[in-house]
């Protein structure tokens, strides 16, 4: 379970929120909305124990976290706006170089196989370079499912996604939720998962 | 640091160091170009310098040494500001420091690879470059020597200085600014170490020094960037 007491953002002089409480159970997804500006990507960093927020504590599993924790970073799954690719590296080589990066140790034909799923595997071979932005952030889905982390943190993970790539994703994070894992998005649009397992926060 | 420090006692320092160093040297050896920048730029700030003054030899010689020095140090910091930079650019810095392993052991590994894609063409490059100066097999040796002992430091002294400039609007020469102060001392005891031979006295002194030097930026330097990288992203 992940706990928010009493957090604070500043940009600034500015103060983006104050006083945010909200838990995350196992099996629930928390979706973030907001209009732009209003702390959702400095929430999630916080989240994920990238940043110290302005104020108020974090606890996982009852246990206060700070940024970088050593629980945190081996329960946390980031994607942020960047995907974290590397041009030069191709497509087979960045999954494989993220997954071991975030300490699991998949098997060339695993990171294939999660090629696949993402309808990547005939890119494989190509630089990250020439791949679309869709295409790539559909790297950072085949990431999610080899890293197998409990708690999923994600900032706006749709864009650029098609019709095609949204489902993916939803079809992704169903399971994960299925098995127990969390997760937290900032998104604009919603996302097709089993509402039952949607809890919503608005930042406006 | 405290507490964060006994966070990185987590295991997996080395495969944390050959994670990193395989992946740069992976990138470098793709963006050929890059590499070659470098050692142009070596090859011809250390050639302009007889073209520039003089071609007698006594003078050259005696120059020699601090000319080869001052260029591997340019050389050095001309790489820098990328050491971190791209990888702040793409989102794969974060994930570095997301990663259950040791941050510190991380960093250590791209110091690594940044050595042995800067420092070392530089180090091969020199006794070839020293010909041009007029420098002797001994005093070409220790050269050599000292370099291989000093730029490693080079790499060390960059690194902290470039996580402390990441997202710092003209943090590359900010970055000089901040670093060739620092390697000033390098530069003294590299370049003392052939003006000693070349008057006959003893080196081990200066490479002593050197390597002392060596140890110390190793076992501190990757620590002080992790350290800053997290500031960084904060």
């Amino acid at each position: 379970m992940l706990e928010a007491q009493d957090l604070a953002a500043r940009r600034g002089t500015s103060q983006l929120y104050e006083g945010l409480s909200f838990s995350v159970r196992d099996g629930v997804a928390l979706v973030v909305t907001g209009a732009n500006g209003r702390g959702k990507t400095t929430l999630l960093r916080a989240l994920a124990g990238l940043s110290e927020p302005a104020a108020g504590t974090i606890r996982l599993d009852g246990e206060a976290v700070r940024p970088f924790a050593a629980i945190l970073r081996r329960a946390v799954a980031f994607a942020g706006h960047a995907a974290a690719l590397k041009d030069e590296l191709t497509a087979r080589e960045n999954l494989a170089s993220l997954a071991a990066l975030a300490g699991a140790d998949p098997s060339p034909a695993d990171i294939d196989a999660a090629l696949d799923r993402v309808a990547l595997g005939p890119k494989r071979s190509l630089p990250a370079r020439v791949l679309y932005q869709g295409q790539r952030r559909r790297i950072g889905l085949a990431r999610l499912a080899l890293v197998r982390r409990r708690l999923w943190i994600l900032d706006e993970p749709v864009t650029a996604l098609d019709a095609e790539g949204t489902a993916l994703l939803a079809g992704m994070l169903d399971a994960h939720l299925a098995g127990g894992g969390m997760a937290v998005a900032a998104t604009h649009a919603p996302l097709a998962v089993d509402r039952s397992r949607i809890a919503s926060l608005s930042l406006d | 640091m405290g507490a964060r420090d006994s966070d990185d006692h987590d295991g997996g320092g080395t495969d944390a160091f050959a994670w990193a160093l395989r992946r740069d040297l992976a990138i470098a050896l793709r963006t050929r170009s890059e590499l070659a920048v470098q050692l142009l730029f070596y090859a011809i700030v250390v050639t302009l310098f007889p073209l520039a003054t003089t071609p007698e030899r006594n003078l050259l010689s005696t120059m020699g040494p601090g000319v080869l020095w001052v260029a591997a140090l340019l050389a050095a910091l001309l790489s820098l500001p990328r050491m971190f930079a791209l990888d702040q650019a793409d989102g794969s810095l974060e994930q570095m420091a997301l990663s259950p392993w040791p941050l510190p052991a991380i960093v250590s590994g791209k110091i690594a690879a940044h050595w042995l894609v800067t420092g070392l063409p530089v180090v091969l490059l020199s006794p070839i470059a020293a010909l041009q100066y007029g420098l002797d097999g001994t005093a070409i040796a220790v050269l050599v020597a000292g370099l291989a002992l000093g730029t490693p430091v080079l790499s060390l002294i960059g690194a902290i200085g470039a996580a402390l400039t990441l997202g710092v609007r003209g943090g590359g020469s900010l970055l000089a600014l901040l670093v060739l102060p620092l390697y000033v001392p390098v530069l003294i005891f590299g370049a003392g170490a052939v003006d000693a031979v070349r008057g006959g006295l003893a080196v081990d002194a200066n490479l002593s020094l050197l390597g002392a030097g060596l140890i110390v930026a190793a076992l501190g330097a990757p620590f002080a960037a992790a350290a800053a990288v997290r500031i960084a992203l904060d």
